[in-house]
């Protein structure tokens, strides 16, 4: 047996970096660019990205929604509004303020944070394996929200929607002077 | 059905749609449709102020087909003049000759024989139906249904078909003269006439059968681009348009001219003054124009074809305004003789260019997608509205 | 070393061939690709067969004859017209925002390919099956939202902006009620005894295993939400009678006014590789995907084996067609050549019929021909509601998608799911409902 034919996985450290690496230099640009419809753009494309690795960590499920909610649903809508400003006002504009100083210093200690979890290492993360093998993620998902037994999520998820109609309806009235 | 003499002015305020401000801070956008577009009809242009798809007003900007069609009659004799006429409204070029060879042998006091009057009679009805064929068809096309569009091109070419063997053209046929006609009817031309009154009939039931009760047909006509009769009478809006907003008025019936006492017709009006009762007009029109045809066919009677008239026509001093039912509204005539061989002044008016009016007022408040339709029912012709 | 390098790759390349599963399941790289390849290059070659199909239907519809003058038939005119979109002049707008102008159309054209690996044309003749396969196939045909708006923005002009915002409301609105009646087609594959899926190629393995198109599922309850898929997904295409983004008589091209030459044709392939894509959603979930008609009333092999031979019946009975038509080509020297390539490409069309006889080819090929002719079927509806239908107006399309389908699509998965869960009723309430008033019918005629 060739050893090739045997299922390569997915999740090589090749794709984890070029995926990740997507995704930064997707970040940089969105905060970077000054005309909005191209930060929108690289947005999605970091959203993808990130799709990407949630289906390498074996939740195709979640890399599914991610692709439908954020990249197709949300920045649509992103755009939508981006598109009714005007472009020109906003690319003169200057893309600091007066308070580039506390921003230095929450990018620092984020920095930090992040280069002392990269120091601790694998202590901080034990190497773990996933709980339910990929072909069965979408059904476990289904379990914990809906299930009767092992449905402990339900009532959070439906707290959550309900958040949603309610943000709705806010919306609706304060766009709205009269209803 | 409304009497026009009793009505009272109108009241163009109420049209007028005010933009929505209860919604979000919007801005006005200002979209210019036309010269340009595939639904202008030609080369009209209309400067649209939207509040998104809402449309809070419309400027027409017309003279893109500006001949001077009006001056050039005036260096022209009475005789030469009339070949122009029909580059006005050249998809009814038609009842332009008819409008004008009638003004002028009024103004000459001449009769047509009643033979040539009977062939008058049934081209321009069969006129009336090319034009409405051609109507529909670009109608249709407008609101989306790109099928009619083939057929009633297909069934107008019968009518062309006929033109061209009566008088060797087909679309600015030059089929009148002053005082009668040039050309007898040719050897089965009431035969041809007789089959195709046969043929079309069907036809137009199919045209029907594609649009009249086609749901999304009635959802995109049903309630659009209202107007009432008596802002219709106040713009001076005529034909269909009129007759669809409840006004019964046709000059075929209200001053006969042309022998159309003698004829058997019904007018059809509308209820709502909508797109779809004036789609409705027109289907309606269309076979009562058959129902002319078919009696004018059965009594041509025998007889000259041309009436006395001099070679040089010399009319005596003195105006004259005729107007006659064209397929699109009232097409009238003002012409101002000097006495010499050639008009002092000819003045057009012309339906499509009246109507056109109306544009503005029918298209307040409604969708961009509406003013394609409204431009489409309104049936105008930029030949006649630029002259 | 160097023939054992050999040896092994072509038992690499062999090794999936005794296999039942997908490539991408399989974790074949080499037959991945192939079948990537020849997937992209059959939509490809779908939308100019399309392409040339619509005009002649449009045109018999409409009385008239179409392309005839490019090859016989017009066979050619699909290949004139891409030779022109390539040559043609490239315009940007002087004051449109180059590089989204330019990324635009990829990424509608991205979207609209993409959806094509997890595409079930057979049980092992799809590039990769996918856990969230049907997840998958919607996110990233909505992805294609992201092209139109773009362009529209790019083009710095006002009727591709309204064409754009048309575009991206009525795609985001119908994409709800199209979810939702493709949530009652997973529910109804949750009543396999392997549990329900979202993987294309399990949905239709479930209605195998149910023996009933879930078009047909709980009747009339599958037969709405296909209708309702059906509705939406013309919307989602922006087809006619909901092709108000390219209304071309309101805003002469829509979001692609701008665009011309070849990005152009960018779109134009994307547009009916998108309509190929969600008709192969709509066959995979209702109508049982590559599985043939009629598997219960004419079961057993000897209807297996006629409707096997279906395929090579179809290409023979198109290449005599084509014989046909060179006999009926008029007899002169100016049509020799035409008629001549008419007749060759019947004889082609022919031998590939034959050759779909041959029994090993016969097996593999049913399943793909079965699942294109559904969808064909599909792109036929397409032309047809072209030629009939006029164009909604944008609040009414709103209104459809919003007021009809949602609430219907709402009302519709309730049933199911308590359809669903109460199976026994339906057997022992419905079913006897139904087939009493077959029994009337039967009666009355």
């Amino acid at each position: 047996m060739n050893p090739l034919v045997a299922n390569p996985p997915v999740a090589t450290p090749f794709f984890f970096y070029l995926l990740s690496g997507i995704m930064i230099i997707g970040g940089i640009l969105v905060i970077t660019r000054k005309n909005a419809v191209h930060s929108a753009i690289a947005l999605i494309t970091a959203l993808l990205a990130q799709a990407g690795l949630y289906l390498m960590l074996y939740a195709p499920f979640v890399a599914g929604v991610q692709i439908i909610l954020y990249a197709g649903g949300i920045m649509v809508l992103f755009l939508f509004v981006i598109m009714l400003i005007s472009i020109e006002r906003t690319m003169k504009e200057r893309q600091f303020n007066k308070q580039w100083l506390v921003g230095i210093a929450a990018a620092a200690a984020l920095g930090g944070l992040f280069i002392s979890v990269y120091a601790k290492g694998k202590s901080l993360f034990p190497e773990g394996h996933p709980l339910y093998p990929e072909a069965q993620n979408t059904q476990a998902i289904g379990a914990l929200l809906f299930d009767s037994r092992t449905g402990m999520y339900m009532f959070a998820f439906e707290i959550a929607s309900l958040l949603l109609l309610v943000a709705i309806i806010g919306a609706v009235v304060m766009a709205k002077k009269r209803i | 059905m409304t009497d026009p003499k009793t009505l009272s002015p109108p009241s163009l305020e109420t049209h007028v749609a005010a933009r929505d401000e209860t919604f979000l801070d919007t801005n006005e956008l200002v979209i210019n449709m036309g010269p340009q577009h595939p639904a202008t009809h030609g080369v009209l242009r209309v400067i649209l102020r939207l509040d998104g798809e809402k449309v809070l007003g419309l400027e027409c900007v017309i003279g893109y087909l500006h001949r001077g069609v009006e001056k050039i009659a005036e260096n022209r004799t009475y005789a030469m003049f009339n070949p122009y006429v029909d580059r006005m409204d050249y998809v009814a070029a038609v009842s332009n000759g008819l409008g004008y060879c009638e003004a002028v042998e009024k103004l000459l006091n001449v009769e047509a024989p009643p033979r040539a009057q009977y062939i008058r009679v049934i081209l321009t009805e069969l006129n009336r139906i090319a034009s409405h064929q051609l109507w529909l068809g670009t109608h249709a096309l407008d609101i989306g249904a790109i099928t009619p569009l083939f057929y009633t091109f297909r069934d107008r070419e019968e009518i062309l078909k006929i033109f061209e063997k009566y008088c060797g053209a087909r679309l600015t046929t030059h089929a009148f003269r002053i005082g009668g006609l040039q050309y007898e009817a040719y050897d089965g031309f009431e035969q041809d006439v007789k089959n195709f009154v046969k043929f079309v009939k069907p036809k137009i039931d199919e045209y029907e059968e594609l649009l009249t009760t086609n749901r999304i047909w009635l959802e995109r006509t049903k309630g659009v681009g209202v107007i009432s009769g008596r802002d219709c009478i106040a713009l001076g809006v005529t034909g269909p348009v009129l007759r669809a907003s409840g006004v019964k008025w046709d000059i075929r019936k209200a001053q006969p001219y042309a022998n159309y006492k003698n004829f058997d017709f019904e007018i059809p009006t509308g209820l709502n003054g909508d797109t779809y009762d004036r789609y409705l007009v027109r289907m309606v029109e269309m076979r009562q124009a058959l129902r002319i045809i078919e009696q004018a066919v059965e009594g041509i009677p025998e007889g000259p074809i041309m009436a006395k008239v001099p070679k040089v026509i010399k009319p005596p001093v003195g105006e004259i305004y005729h107007s006659i039912e064209a397929p699109k509204g009232e097409l009238g005539y003002f012409i101002v003789s000097d006495g010499s061989t050639q008009p002092y002044r000819v003045r057009v008016r012309p339906p499509s260019f009246v109507n056109l009016q109306a544009l503005d007022l029918m298209c307040r408040g409604q969708l961009v997608a509406d003013v394609i339709a409204v431009i489409g029912t309104l049936d105008i012709v930029l030949g006649e509205v630029d002259r | 070393m160097n023939s054992s390098l050999l040896q092994s790759i072509v038992d690499y390349v062999q090794s999936y061939l005794s296999s039942n599963q997908t490539p991408g399941v399989a974790g074949n790289w080499f037959w991945a690709t192939v079948y990537v390849l020849l997937v992209f290059a059959g939509v490809s070659v779908g939308v100019i067969c399309m392409n040339w199909l619509e005009r002649k239907i449009l045109a018999h519809m409409q009385v008239r004859l179409g392309p005839m003058r490019v090859g016989p038939h017009g066979l050619l005119q699909p290949i004139a017209d891409a030779l022109k979109l390539l040559l043609k002049e490239d315009i940007i707008p002087a004051e449109a925002d180059a590089l989204v102008f330019w990324i635009a159309p990829f990424i509608v054209d991205l979207a609209a390919f993409t959806v094509f690996i997890v595409v079930p044309f057979g049980p092992a003749h799809a590039v990769t099956d996918m856990n969230i396969g049907i997840l998958f196939m919607l996110g990233v045909s909505s992805l294609s939202v992201l092209g139109i708006v773009t362009a529209g923005w790019a083009s710095n002009s006002h009727y591709p902006l309204i064409g754009a915002l048309r575009s991206s409301a009525q795609m985001v609105s119908y994409e709800v009620a199209m979810g939702l009646a493709v949530v009652s087609a997973i529910m109804m594959t949750s009543l396999s005894a392997e549990g329900g899926t979202l993987s294309m190629i399990g949905i239709v393995q479930r209605q195998q295993e149910q023996q009933v198109w879930f078009v047909f599922k709980f009747f009339p309850l599958g037969l709405v939400a296909f209708a309702i898929f059906a509705i939406a997904m013309i919307a989602e295409t922006n087809r006619a009678p909901f092709d108000l983004p390219e209304a071309e008589s309101e805003l002469t091209a829509g979001f692609h006014t701008e665009y011309s030459g070849f990005r152009w044709s960018l779109f134009f392939l994307a547009e009916y590789a998108a309509m190929m894509a969600v008709s192969s959603i709509a066959v995979t979930l209702w109508l049982g995907g590559w599985l043939r008609p009629f598997p219960n009333a004419l079961h057993g092999a000897t209807w297996d084996l006629i409707f096997s031979f279906f395929p090579g019946l179809t290409f023979l009975f198109l290449g005599g067609l084509c014989f046909f038509n060179a006999s009926r080509m008029p007899k002169h020297p100016f049509f020799k050549i035409q008629t001549m390539g008419l007749a060759a490409f019947g004889a082609v069309l022919g031998l590939i019929g034959l050759v779909l006889f041959v029994p090993g080819i016969r097996e593999r090929v049913q399943d793909i021909f079965w699942f294109t002719a559904k969808v064909a079927a599909f792109m036929y509806l397409y032309i047809w509601y072209r030629g009939t239908f006029p164009r909604y107006r944008f609040d009414q399309l709103m209104k459809v998608g919003w007021k009809v389908l949602l609430p219907t699509g709402l009302a519709l998965l309730i049933l199911t799911a308590v359809v669903a869960m109460r199976t026994e009723v339906w057997a022992e309430v419905v079913v006897p409902m139904w087939l009493g008033f077959a029994d009337l019918l039967r009666r009355i005629f």
